[in-house]
């Protein structure tokens, strides 16, 4: 004799868990919080500790949802829950950019997943260029302090944890040329026709 | 990947839930089974940072759920008492009285076994849990594990052929 395991209805178990992930996050148990944003520059994964925001991650492009949640756990911690509401004001702030209503962003920054020194000098000055201005990798080298640097420049943005926020797609080559970008070229030249540039 | 890391808590959550919910069902019932499943997983959370990487995720966070279980079973006060009792109590005789319209759900009758035997039996046939990794989980020796698992087989059977003289 055995004893057959009890029946589940279909998607009890998820739905429980879903409740049990937004719980942890509200209840501040989940150190970090992420969800999914569809946008007209693709599907995007945000992702929010205690302090603010931490990381946009293009889904496809920074090789899927597993890939950009396991870089986070081993950079940040593995305490990670999927809690849509949590990120709701960020969601609602891309939204309003996306339609051309917001220009900068209020969102609270958490900057933990940015290298320190000279790269997150970098960012921090990209973080000041406003929308529909456009800079150079030159001149942000210079602004974070090392002239000759900008190739180094380069690098901190494109490894910017926080892209669209942080708007290394307003930061182009001394030529004119369009440099690189963290999602892609087509996409840093959707942003900036979205700011008119 | 060259050292094993812990998942995501999400996809840990996302892997387990099922198997973690069929044994709380089992274990305490429906209606108390959505709560001890947001308890256990919230436990698990918390220790999950320190938690070695190469933990058996599974087996863990069913001890976390068995004891969550456990700590409903003492709330309720429920000491076991033998199925032919449970028809003095308005809660249980109710239960009693949809399990003979269904004779597939033994839960009921299992969840008012004495405390060893209905912990082997949820773990084993609610959790699909060995009886290795029952003996781990519970501190005792397989041999016991194996033994309280057929005692409680040996009751459930006897009660199920006294059920349709007494109903």
């Amino acid at each position: 004799m055995s004893l057959p395991a009890p029946d589940l209805h279909p998607g009890e178990a998820a739905a429980l868990a879903a409740r049990t992930a937004a719980r942890a996050a509200d209840e501040g148990i989940a150190e970090i919080a992420y969800a999914r944003v569809d946008s007209p520059v693709g599907q995007l994964v945000v992702v929010a500790t205690r302090r603010g925001l931490a990381r946009i991650a293009y889904e496809l492009e920074n090789g899927g949802l597993d890939a950009i949640l396991d870089d986070v756990a081993l950079r940040l911690s593995p305490a990670i829950v999927e809690a849509p509401a949590r990120l709701d004001p960020l969601r609602r702030e891309l939204d309003e950019y996306f339609d051309g209503r917001r220009r900068h962003f209020d969102v609270q920054l958490d900057w933990a997943l940015t290298r320190s020194g000279f790269g997150q000098r970098v960012l921090q000055q990209c973080a000041q260029i406003p929308f529909g201005a456009t800079s150079t990798y030159k001149q942000m080298a210079i602004a974070a302090g090392s002239p000759k640097a900008f190739r180094a420049a380069g690098g901190a943005l494109g490894s910017n944890p926080l892209p669209i926020v942080v708007p290394c797609h307003r930061v182009l080559a001394s030529s004119g040329a369009l440099g690189g970008y963290t999602g892609g070229l087509e996409r840093k030249r959707l942003l900036l026709s979205i700011e008119g540039v | 990947m060259t050292s094993a890391r812990l998942p995501p808590f999400q996809r840990f959550l996302d892997r387990y839930r099922e198997d973690v919910l069929r044994f709380l069902v089992a274990s305490v019932g429906r209606d108390d089974a959505d709560d001890a499943f947001q308890e256990t997983f919230l436990s698990a959370l918390r220790a999950y940072p320190r938690l070695r990487a190469d933990s058996n995720l599974r087996g863990w966070v069913l001890t976390i759920a068995r004891n969550k279980a456990l700590d409903v079973h003492r709330a309720r006060g429920r000491s076991p008492v033998p199925v032919a009792e449970i028809h003095d109590r308005p809660a249980a005789r109710a239960a009693a009285a949809a399990n003979a319209t269904d004779a597939r759900d033994h839960w009921e009758r299992v969840r008012a076994l004495p405390g060893r035997q209905r912990e082997v039996l949820t773990l084993r046939y609610g959790a699909d849990l060995t009886h290795a990794e029952i003996a781990g989980a519970l501190g005792c020796s397989e041999q016991a594990a194996r033994r309280a698992a057929a005692d409680g087989l040996k009751t459930l059977r006897k009660e199920l052929d006294d059920v349709p003289a007494s109903a």
